[in-house]
């Protein structure tokens, strides 16, 4: 199985670098969607020095993980994103004609390595707060940033796919979903605590966006020492059970667009 | 004149039909708005004195922007277009007996009409009932209210010159979602879709206010709540109709060389 996803993976590799200058022109423009969202946070907190008791750092490291998380998100998972053409085009039909997994080749239709241009830019913006020096990193900081990252994969991959389950009722995309995935990523750019307690809730207990920024940035900036805090944005796991019995629900009452 | 007319009244009521799209686009623009709010007041209350305009400014400058959306952001271009190019079916538009930049221009203005309309009317209704300080509030004064109006007329005008930009871009790289994601880019920072130019440093905001991207949607906006006073409307406005005038010679320039250059390869 991981053969056959390494040989996906290599596929869509090579396909993307067919045609090297529109993949360079993507991967640019990712960068630069990604830079003047960051620009835009730089010229709010200069301007202010602070929100709802986060300094710069704090709201760069936010930022940081969140963006991440979404585009490892949106390069590995873009065939769930995408699952609406696949149901429209007839290609799931294809899809479940093959003795492999289902999920396995919706992972594979589509990874778009051209959106690793905002993983670049996060990760030097990760880069540029960890060694200016506020962070006192030891082994169970690092390990927070690493549990933030997997929790943020795991809540924007199951929006990815819990929109993908949707497909199957509706054939249409629904652009609702834009709300929580590119609303998760602009808004979570920010530490979720910012937007009041109401909001702050739902993203704990609805769209788990909060449990792998506000909280563990309590313990990695030293203002917390509650050390559950170093694996609560592993709970954010939990986001794709749902996600993926409401695509499996889906898939079995699936019928067909019949093109 | 007549062609124009038949062409936008044809694809204007194509597009208005789309209303259960419209619905849908219209919950996102709500919660996209409020979180945007919610964004906003949070800055406010850790610094009150730095917050460079009112709540009620503000309030107008984010229900216009999701109200008017798609008459201010330039990636809502006609997919079908981009598609005619890559794909060479441009050839059958340059047939036609119309010229081609006022042949998609036209389209672009009707296409963007009718979805904005169809997501402006609730919006609008919706946001001027919302409880204080919430609340979509009328224009400042007459005045104000009727230079918004030409000031949005114009800045409608610029965008779709600039769209035309677009068609342009992917006529030379044939990579329109590359073209677009780009010009996206620099139009949501430049244009204050992301946030309201006032916010930026005072002097790179005194620089984009010049170019034509702050004419399309913070010029209007900002007229409309009264943030630029009475007796800056009239330069305002002129800046904008120089600019209007500037990219639709240079539009239609670049139009002209471009078909005169463009090849078709047979199929």
């Amino acid at each position: 199985m991981l053969r056959l996803y390494t040989k996906y993976l290599d596929m869509n590799l090579r396909a993307q670098l067919e045609h090297r200058q529109s993949f360079v022109m993507m991967l640019l423009s990712q960068a630069l969607l990604a830079f003047s969202s960051f620009l835009v946070l730089q010229i709010l907190m200069q301007r202010f020095g602070s929100v709802g008791g986060f300094g710069l750092d704090e709201v760069m490291l936010s930022f940081a993980v969140t963006w991440m998380s979404f585009s490892l998100a949106e390069t590995f998972v873009r065939g769930f994103d995408r699952f609406s053409v696949l149901i429209a085009n007839g290609g799931f039909d294809r899809v479940l004609l093959r003795p492999r997994s289902a999920i396995l080749q919706v992972l594979g239709s589509t990874v778009d390595f051209s959106r690793l241009g905002r993983l670049l830019q996060a990760l030097i913006i990760l880069i540029l707060v960890a060694v200016r020096g506020p962070i006192q990193w030891d082994f169970l900081r690092l390990l927070t940033l690493g549990n933030m990252l997997v929790g943020g994969f795991c809540v924007f991959s199951g929006l990815f796919i819990l929109q993908a389950g949707v497909t199957f009722f509706t054939t249409e995309g629904l652009e609702i979903f834009n709300i929580f995935t590119d609303g998760g990523r602009e808004f979570g750019s920010y530490p979720m605590l910012i937007y009041g307690q109401l909001m702050l809730r739902f993203f704990t207990f609805v769209v788990p966006i909060a449990l792998f920024q506000t909280y563990p940035l309590a313990y990695l900036f030293g203002r917390s020492q509650n050390l559950g805090l170093v694996f609560l944005p592993l709970l954010a796991g939990l986001f794709l059970l749902p996600a993926y019995l409401l695509w499996r629900l889906g898939r079995r009452r699936y019928e067909s667009t019949g093109s | 004149m007549r062609a124009i007319a038949a062409i936008f009244r044809a694809d204007f009521n194509q597009h208005i039909q789309y209303r259960a799209s419209a619905l849908a686009g219209l919950t996102t623009q709500f919660f996209w708005g409020f979180m945007y709010i919610l964004l906003y007041m949070a800055f406010l209350r850790s610094n009150p004195s730095a917050f460079p305009m009112t709540q009620r400014e503000l309030m107008s400058y984010v229900w216009l922007n999701q109200g008017l959306l798609i008459m201010v952001v330039i990636w809502f271009v006609d997919l079908r277009i981009l598609d005619d190019i890559v794909k060479g079916n441009v050839a059958y538009e340059l047939c036609r007996p119309m010229d081609l930049y006022h042949y998609w221009f036209i389209k672009s203005v009707s296409r963007r009409l009718a979805r904005a309309w169809l997501r402006m009317v609730p919006l609008f209704a919706v946001a001027a009932l919302l409880p204080q300080p919430y609340r979509l509030m009328p224009p400042i004064s007459l005045l104000h209210g009727l230079a918004f109006l030409v000031s949005m007329l114009l800045g409608f005008f610029i965008l779709n010159a600039l769209t035309m930009f677009l068609y342009a871009g992917t006529f030379y790289t044939l990579n329109p979602t590359g073209i677009r994601t780009l010009m996206a880019a620099f139009m949501d920072l430049l244009s204050g879709s992301l946030i309201p130019l006032p916010f930026f440093p005072d002097a790179i905001r005194r620089v984009l206010e010049l170019l034509p991207f702050g004419s399309v949607q913070n010029a209007p906006f900002l007229i409309y709540s009264g943030h630029i006073p009475t007796e800056r409307i009239l330069p305002t406005i002129l800046l904008q109709l120089f600019w209007c005038l500037v990219l639709y010679a240079w539009g239609r320039l670049l139009f002209a060389r471009m078909i005169r250059r463009v090849s078709f390869q047979g199929g």
